[in-house]
Order: structure tokens, then sequence, then C-alpha cells
């Protein structure tokens, strides 16, 4: 069960300098600094409500940046980070409707903009475990399912920086084994992966703590 | 343009799937035109009369029907997020979610309009006028009730709110398409100025709606 050749990405660093976010007119965090380079993640932690989804939102391009800058190095040029990321949120972003296979199908030409080769949707069903269940409507996937589902588009469609919001949830262990062996291959390529999680990553990672203490009420 | 034909392709396939609706527009629009016979009495010329208004009124409630999900069923399940995400402009994403909508509500709602004009005694003339005006008038329905969807994309009831909203902007392309209807009716009123006003408020509504219906899209997704 090996996941798809990806090409390496080389000489990438994301670097957020002095990031602020305000989300319903409360500020979530301020000053928030941080530097990943290439082939490492980054684990986001803190209690809940910090601002770890917020920043990986922010990252994605859905929240605006108040203050600071945000620039990936070594990726495409002139190419926000948003367009460059894989963001895997709270939501799976499944169309009940759709089988499992048009699903990943539809994300994955609408995600890399070009025809997709079947062979490729098929390895990405298979690296998640799910490639008995291609033809099944996904109104029949149960919750660790879908986030399966909505982890192969990660592998379908290659990019070099990974947003996870809380990748683990739902997930069994053989899933999430699946999923930490998926992260180890993105790094090992060359990618970026951050991730907002409560679970330990089985691989070295560096990590960001959210402080509470910059939670306050805008003025 | 890759992702946008994906996504042309898979809003079609969602439309005529379990739970999309496709037909539903038109199947409302049979029972709205049904009704008024039974409201307005077996007077077959006044029924004449007033069926171009009937078959409009008609075409514009049940174009309204499945707006309010246009967006908020892709918000609702994260799909909105990897759409505004991509690299392709907001825009045009939402430029051909309306035309998907229109071809499975709007375009269904032409083509059955001259059958539901025979059942209000409309003249054999007037039938292929009311399917052309509606062709014509139906994507300015669609592109301006957008701007509504987007604007109630976050709003759990926002289908209300949405009709509310939307409503006072069509009476423009509704007077223009009755105007022209009914001049196959009554032979003194000219057809084709009416028409072409129809056509352009279709092709303002066309270049406007999406840029609003995407900037409200990218408000309320904050």
């Amino acid at each position: 069960m090996s996941p798809p050749q990806k090409p390496a990405f080389s000489g990438l660093e994301l670097i957020g300098d002095g990031l602020a976010c305000v989300r319903g007119g409360r500020r979530v965090f301020q000053g928030l600094s941080f530097r990943v380079a290439g082939a490492s993640a980054l684990a986001l932690r803190g209690p809940n409500g910090v601002g770890k989804s917020s920043l990986l939102r922010l990252l994605a391009g859905l929240v605006p940046v108040e203050r600071g800058t945000l620039t990936l190095s070594g990726g495409k040029p002139d190419t926000p980070i948003a367009e460059q990321a894989h963001y895997l949120g709270h939501l799976d972003a499944l169309k009940p409707g759709l089988s499992v296979e048009e699903n990943l199908t539809f994300w994955a030409q609408f995600l890399s903009g070009g025809p997709v080769r079947p062979e490729r949707i098929d390895a990405a069903l298979d690296a998640v475990g799910l490639i008995d269940l291609a033809s099944l409507p996904a109104r029949f996937l149960s919750a660790g399912q879908r986030r399966r589902l909505a982890l192969a588009r990660l592998v379908a469609v290659t990019r070099p920086v990974w947003l996870l919001d809380e990748p683990t949830s739902a997930l069994d262990t053989e899933g999430q084994d699946r999923l930490f062996s998926l992260i180890a291959d993105h790094l090992k390529a060359g990618g970026i992966a951050l991730a907002a999680t409560h679970v330990d990553l089985p691989f070295t990672v560096e990590t960001l703590n959210l402080a509470p203490a910059a939670m306050e009420l805008r003025a | 343009m890759s992702a946008l034909s994906a996504l042309f392709a898979r809003e079609l396939k969602l439309a005529v799937r379990i739970g999309g609706g496709a037909l539903m527009a038109v199947v409302f629009f049979l029972i709205v035109v049904t009704l008024m016979p039974f409201a307005v009495g077996p007077d077959l010329n006044l029924l004449a009369r007033v069926g171009p208004a009937i078959l409009w009124v008609g075409a514009l409630l049940a174009n309204l029907l499945a707006l309010d999900r246009l967006f908020q069923a892709d918000q609702e399940d994260g799909s909105l997020d990897l759409m505004v995400m991509a690299p392709v402009p907001l825009e045009l994403i939402v430029t051909v979610k309306a035309l998907a909508y229109w071809v499975t509500t709007g375009l269904p709602l032409a083509i059955a309009a001259p059958l539901f004009g025979m059942m209000l005694n409309m003249p054999s003339e007037a039938l292929g006028a009311v399917c052309l005006t509606l062709a014509a008038g139906t994507p300015g329905l669609t592109f301006i009730g957008i701007i509504g969807a987007a604007l109630t994309v976050a709003l759990r009831r926002g289908g209300l709110l949405l009709a509310i909203l939307v409503i006072p902007l069509m009476v423009p392309v509704l007077i223009f398409g009755i105007l022209a209807t009914s001049a196959a009716v009554v032979v003194t009123s000219p057809f084709i100025q009416p028409f072409l006003i129809l056509v352009a408020l279709s092709l303002g509504a066309m270049v406007l709606g999406p840029i609003a219906a995407a900037a409200a899209l990218r408000f309320g997704l904050e």
C-alpha cells in the first residue's frame, strides 16, 4: 500500500510574522509569529477557542489577515498560499448524493483544474482504505469513512502545504496510522504540514503553543 | 477552465439525484397554474387575458423554490470553503452554479410553459411567445436571485428572507416579460420593444448578479 509518487518540493518555507486575527469583533490572537521549513510539520496546540482553527483558516485565506505578514517562499511565484494549500477542516465537503468515487473525482478535477486519471483516484482511495466502497453513495458512509474520503483529496492532488484541522477526529487507530503515514510521506517529499491536534503525532514535529492570554475583547 | 466544467457537471448531477429537486420547480409551476382556473372561475376569455400574468408569476415563484439551497448546501458541508480557496475567481464559480441552476430550473419552466398555457386557454400564437419570453427572462430571475441566496447563505431559515430581498428586484423582469407575452394576445401592443428590454435586463443581471453574489459570499464566509 504505497501512496502515489509525488514530485519533491524544494526550499519551501512558510513564515508568519506578527499575525493578528479578528473574528466577530473579537481579537482571537495577535503578535503570532512562526516559521516552518520544508519537510517539517508544525503542531498547533492550546486550549479550545484559542485560535488554532482561526490560524488555519487565516492561512487558507478564508479569514482576512488583520495585521502581520504571511509568506511562502519556494512555492509557485505570485500565487496565494490558499491556492498552494490543502485545507482539511471540520467539514468533509462531501455530497451525500454522489458516490465515493464521484466525490473524490470532482474535487480532484476542481482543485487541480484539469482532467484527473482514474488510476490516481483509485490510488488515493486505496491509500485511505476506501477502494472497496468506491461506488457507494457518500450518504452511507460513517463519520470515520467520511473523514478518510476527505483525506483522500490531499493524496489525489499534490499541493505543498497541508492545513489540517483536527485531522484525527472520528478516525479509528488504523485510520490514524494511515493519516500519520500520509503526512510522513508528504513531509518526505519536502512538503509542509500544519496540524491543529490534541493527539501526539508519531514523528518529530515542532510545536506552536497558542496562549489563552492573547484572548481579549477588542476595545 | 476544466475546474468550472467539473463544477457544472457536478451541479447537474446533484440536481437530478435524490434530493436534488431538478423537476420540483416544474411540478410547483403546474400546481400554481392549475389553481388559477379554480380561483378565477370558468371564464375562458378572462383566463386567456390573465394567462401571461399567471404563467410569469408562477414561473417567478417556481424559480425561487430551491434558490436558498444554492450556496447554503455548499456552505454547510464545507465545499464553499474549498471553492473560495480555488484559483478560479469566485465570480465565475457563482456564474457556473447559477447557469446550472437555470438549466435544471428555469429552462424546464420555459419548455413546459406552452403546455400550461393551453390549460389557460391562451391562443396558439401566444404559446410560442410565452416560451420565448420565459427562456429569455428566467436567466435574469436566477441571476438576480443568486444575490439573495448569497446574502442569506449563513442563515438557517433564509428562504423567506431571500424571497423578500429579491422579489422587488425581479419586478422589472416581470413587467417586461408579461408585456412582451401579452403582445401575442392583444394585437395592438408591440412585442419586440418589451422583449429587447427583457433580454437587456437578463444580460445586465448576468453581469452584476455574480459580482454582487461573490462579494456577499466572501463577506458571509468570514
